[in-house]
Parts: structure tokens; sequence; C-alpha cells
């Protein structure tokens, strides 16, 4: 059920390879549907800078996990109970500010993510992360820019924004979760302490919303179990889609 | 829904590598000067065409006018000893 | 200056093969005529997002995904280049969204047709990008300045479609049965649209003969349209793969290939509204830009607020 992986940090490069790979593939869902074409080129940038990501850290989990799989086998073969991305990114696009508060979240948390692993013990990893610092720089700038835009532009827009992080806040607390695969990778220097990051993250959203008159919603629900595989319901449907194709033609080459 | 919203165009200069001056290469619609420089990014760079970008709102170049064209350049023309061209120089004289 | 000396100068650099330019002065027929093919243009791409982009979400691997998503995003690109182009003639690319949604304007017919294989994405890729090309080669040297512009970059830009095309076409053609079965329906459904992309006959062509006097274009649509299956017609023996026309063979006489007639009503069919995926095209953009417009109200809204519009620099 869960995944294949043993060695923890292998599990912990897969969950941030699936964060990636599915917030990519929801950024994709904009394609021709953006609410201009300059920011339908934007969001395929991002969309295509966490699939690049994606790619690299997929790479390094089966280097980790010395199961030889392929980036392939990992995205297009694994059940809906074996990805171990968290809440947050499967969560559907919805309109303009979902997404733009979806990105706005999980940007600030990979930010941080990302610096912190551009110390990790395992050089390739830091490696990724160095790379990645500067995607996702961009991506938070982007997503922040319109939040500020949404929360301080029309009262519909503003009302829309502040739903969308309504709707979205609960998923945060995911995101700095710890379990056994953190106490380990924590312990041997490969990955930051996941509640390390929480400070960082929440002064930086802060910071954000309260420039946007926005408020900071408060939430006494906390759902999470993306990083055991226990996902939403809509993800199933993002998995069908996505994999039918590749497993229609077992073994084919594209 | 109200009427319709146009944004401004901006015009889009790009510095393609160091040692060169920024180069017009289009222009797109954006509401405001962050929004254009990002959009500009995203639209003219994607190739690693640039290290820099300037927007411009198209609204504020002044251009010269066609009708403008002969009075404004044709002085020019006659004024050959502007250029180095223009000298005679014996065929051994080297580096001038 | 006198009217008639403006147009002898326009017809002067038309002939010497210089560029016009946006504020030099042009016959109204002549900006009517290129707000019109480049507006035409412009939805091509951006409508043409739509058939590919149906795949992005089904992609069978990582690296075709990437192509895929890359490419689309090339096309929204492309449209912007184009519609700035268009402005360029003092008209809004507001006006043109517009004039396509009231269906003043047109785009490619191409773009009609479904996508209902993944076959269809390297089909598209290597035949309608081809035929694509094939004519916007030409209009890179075109005598208006901001399009010919336009063209060079998308040009530029496009060289590896037709080429990602291709190579995915050929893994399909060279792989399993079911995927060689799956490439041949793909180009048997796109090897005739492809051809009447490049436009009617030349026979029935309204806008031809005048757009070939002021530059605009620079060769007939029969012309390109031989140029084109000269050009696919060998790399198809490559692929493995048969074009659905069976007068298709090299004619050693005239040094070109033969073949046969499009089906011509069914280009007006499309053309005139009634292709699979006429209604559907345009219903899908017009929500999009619909359910858009509060995020362009907010932008504006801010930059009222916020913005002292000047001269940024990063």
């Amino acid at each position: 059920m869960t995944a294949v992986a043993v060695d923890p940090a292998a599990v912990y490069t897969l969950r941030h390879a699936d964060d990636c790979l599915v917030l990519s593939h929801r950024l994709a869902q904009w394609s021709s549907r953006a609410p201009s074409l300059e920011e339908d080129v934007a969001l395929t940038n991002i969309a295509l800078d966490l699939l690049g990501q994606a790619r690299a850290l997929y790479t390094r989990t089966s280097e980790l996990d010395r199961t030889g799989r392929s980036e392939d086998d990992h995205v297009f073969q694994r059940d809906e109970r074996d990805f171990v991305n968290c809440l947050l990114v499967e969560q559907e696009n919805g309109d303009f500010a979902v997404t733009v508060a979806r990105q706005l979240l999980f940007s600030t948390y990979q930010l941080e993510t990302w610096r912190a692993l551009g110390g990790s013990t395992d050089r390739q990893v830091a490696a990724i992360a160095a790379k990645a610092v500067k995607e996702v720089t961009y991506h938070l700038d982007h997503a922040t820019q319109w939040t500020l835009r949404l929360g301080d532009g029309t009262a519909e827009s503003h009302e829309r924004m502040r739903a969308a992080l309504e709707r979205l806040w609960p998923y945060t607390a995911e995101l700095f979760e710890t379990d056994a695969v953190t106490d380990d990778v924590v312990a041997r220097g490969v990955a930051g302490d996941p509640q390390r990051l929480r400070a960082a993250w929440d002064s930086s959203v802060d910071q954000v919303l309260r420039e946007a008159t926005l408020e900071r919603p408060s939430t006494s629900w906390t759902p999470t179990g993306g990083r055991r595989g226990l996902h939403t319901e809509c993800f199933g449907y993002m998995l069908a889609e996505m994999q039918h194709l590749h497993r229609a033609h077992p073994g084919a080459r594209w | 829904m109200s009427e319709q919203v146009r944004e401004p165009l901006w015009e889009v200069f790009i510095r393609s590598r160091r040692g060169l001056s920024h180069n017009h290469v289009g222009s797109l619609h954006a509401a405001d000067a962050q929004m254009a420089l990002r959009n500009a990014r995203d639209v003219f760079t994607r190739r690693m065409e640039g290290i820099s970008i300037w927007v411009v709102p198209s609204a504020s170049i002044t251009a010269s006018s066609p009708d403008e064209r002969d009075p404004f350049f044709e002085p020019a023309a006659d004024k050959a000893y502007r250029h180095p061209t223009f000298y005679d120089i014996p065929k051994e004289v080297k580096q001038l | 200056m006198d009217p008639v000396d403006l147009e002898v100068e326009f017809n002067g650099l038309v002939e010497a093969d210089q560029r016009i330019e946006p504020r030099d002065w042009m016959p109204d027929g002549y900006r009517r005529n290129l707000i019109r093919q480049i507006a035409q243009h412009a939805h091509s791409e951006i409508i043409g997002m739509q058939p590919e982009g149906n795949w992005i979400t089904r992609a069978p691997s990582l690296r075709r995904k990437a192509i895929l998503m890359a490419k689309v995003q090339d096309e929204a690109g492309h449209g912007l280049y184009l519609y700035c182009a268009a402005e360029t003639l003092g008209v809004d690319r507001a006006e043109l969204i517009d004039q396509l949604h009231a269906g003043r304007q047109k785009y490619s017919s191409v773009f009609n047709y479904p996508t209902l294989t993944w076959a269809d994405v390297g089909a598209i890729g290597w035949l309608v990008d081809g035929a694509a090309i094939t004519n916007q080669i030409p209009l890179c040297r075109c005598s208006y300045g901001p399009y010919a512009r336009a063209m060079v970059r998308v040009c530029k830009e496009e060289s590896f479609h037709q080429r990602q095309g291709f190579e995915s076409l050929y893994a399909l053609s060279h792989g399993t049965p079911e995927q060689h079965a799956m490439a041949q329906d793909a180009v048997d459904r796109w090897w005739w649209p492809s051809l009447m992309l490049l436009g009617p006959s030349d026979a029935e062509s309204t806008h031809t003969s005048q757009s070939m006097a002021w530059r605009i274009k620079r060769f007939t649509n029969d012309e390109l349209r031989q140029r084109f299956v000269d050009m696919v017609a060998p790399q198809a023996d490559v692929l493995e793969l048969t074009p659905p026309d069976p007068e298709l063979r090299w004619n050693e006489a005239r040094g070109h290939y033969d073949f046969g007639e499009c089906d011509w009503d069914e280009l007006r069919r499309v053309v005139g509204g009634d292709g699979p995926c006429n209604r559907q095209r345009l219903a899908h953009h017009v929500s999009a830009h619909e359910e858009g417009a509060w995020v362009r109200e907010a932008a504006a809204a801010y930059a009222a607020k916020h913005s002292a519009v000047g001269v940024v620099a990063a």
C-alpha cells in the first residue's frame, strides 16, 4: 500500500516529487483557460518549472530506493494510495482566486523547504534545491502579485480571494507535520525540520495577506493524510485522466 | 458585468546579454508596470533571450512623424565628411 | 503630402521590397486586409491551443507532457505577438477578440477537427504545423514590418514544433501494432484538413491577388500546397505511414508530387461554421474570456489605486 521505498530519504524525495508533479498538472489544466493570454503563458511557465523539479526528484528517488524505477514508472504506474503529495496541491483549480491562493500558500512553503534543502547532506538533493529555489522565488512573486491585485482590487475579487483562502487554509497544517520519515531525514541532515519552517511561512504569508487587505482565516479543521497516501476524492479522477493512456498500452514506448 | 476592461499596452525592451543595449522586442498588455514586467519575462524570455528587461507604456512614447521625415533626416545625407571613408589617405599609412 | 504622392511613395516602397511601418501612410484596403489576415492568424494560434491542449493532462510520458505544454504555451505566445502586430494598425486586442466571438473574424478551419487519440498530437505537429510553417516562412518577408517581425519570431520558435510532431509520430509508427494503427488513423484524419489549411484553390481565393500585389503574400495557395506536399510526402515514407490519397505519387516530369483534389465542399462547410468542433472551440474561448473578466477588472482597479505609470526596469 505505501511506497515501495524503504530508505526514508527516498520517501522524502518522493513526497516532494509528487507535490511538484500534482501541482504542475493542476496548473497545466489552465492552458487556454487563463484570464489573459499573458497569464496563460505565465501559468504554464510555473507548471513547466514544477514538472522539471518533479522529474529530477523522481530520478533521485529511484537512486535512493534502488528500485530502478523510471520517472514514468513513478508517475503512471502507481495507484492513488501510493502517491504521497500533500492534499493542498491536489485541490481542484476552482476560480483564478483559488489557484492564486493555492500557489501563494504552497510556493511559500516550497521556498522555505528548498532553502533548507540547499544545505542537505545529500549533495544531489542540495543541487536540485539550489536550482529550484530560483524558480520558486519567481512562482511566489507571481502568486504574491496576484494576491495583492485580487485582495485589493474590486469588491468581487476581494470576496473571491477571501473565499479561496478560507477554502484552502485547512490544508496548510499538513505541510508542517512530522513523522518517522521527516524525523529520520532531519536527524541525518538530509532535510530541514518541517516545523521549523512554520515561523518563516507564517510571517511571509501574513505579510502578503496584510498588504492585500486580506485576513488570515481561522479553522478548527486540519485535514491530513496525503503523506500516507490518503487523498481527497478529486485526486483519483486526476490520476485516472493522467494515467489511462500510458496504462492502456503496457510496455509501449512513446 | 461592468464595461470591458482595456489593459494598457506596454513596449518591451530586452538586453540579450552583457555589453549589448536593450532592444525593442514587442509589446504586451498589463494593468500596471509590475505586471507588465513579469508578463514580459514570461512571454519574451522563455528561451534565455534576455538578462534585463524594460517596459514602457506605449502611450508614453513620443515618435517622430513620417511627415517630418525629410526635415528630420534628409539634412544628414550630404555630410559625407562625417564618415571616415570620406578622407583620402595614402595606402602605406596604417592604423589610421 | 498630396494623397496621390503618398500612394506613389507607398507603392514604390512595396515594389522596392522595403517594409511599411505603422506610422507610414497606407491605403485603407491594405490596412483592412492586414488587420483581417493578422487577426485571423492570431485567432488561429489561440484557438489552436485547444485541440492539442486537450491531451496535456493525458500525455503518456513526462517527456511528452513537457514538450506538449511548451508547445501549446508557444501558441499562446505567438497569438500574443500577432495581436500586438495587429494593434500597430490601430485596433485593440479586445476589439479583435470581440470580432472573433461575434463570428466576424475567422480562424483556421483546421482547428475545428477533434483530437481523438494521442496520435493526433503528433499528426498535428507534423502535418498542421508543417503546413503552417510552409505558409509562415514567406510571411517573414511580408511588406508590413511588424507582421514580418512577428513572423520571424514565430518561425524561429516553431522550428521545434514540427520536429516534435514527427518524432512523436515516428515513435508510434515504429511502436506496437496498436500504436501504429493509432498513428495511421491520425494521419488519415489530419492529411486533408492540413492541405486545406493553405486556403482555397487559387481560382477561388478572394484575397490572393491583391495580397500578392501588396507583397503581404508571396506565393499563391496552390503553390504553397504543392510545396507542402513535396515536403511531407517523402517524410511519410520514413514514418511508414500512408497518406489517404490514392493519387499521391512522384511526377518525374514535373519534378513534384501529384496529389488529389481537396474536398472543397467540406472546407466551405467547416469555414461556414459546420465543422465538428466550431461551436465547441468558440464556446470554450468565450467562456474562458468571460470567466477572466473579474480578474482583469481587479488588476485594473488595483492599478488605478497603486500605480504611478512609468518606466520600470529589472
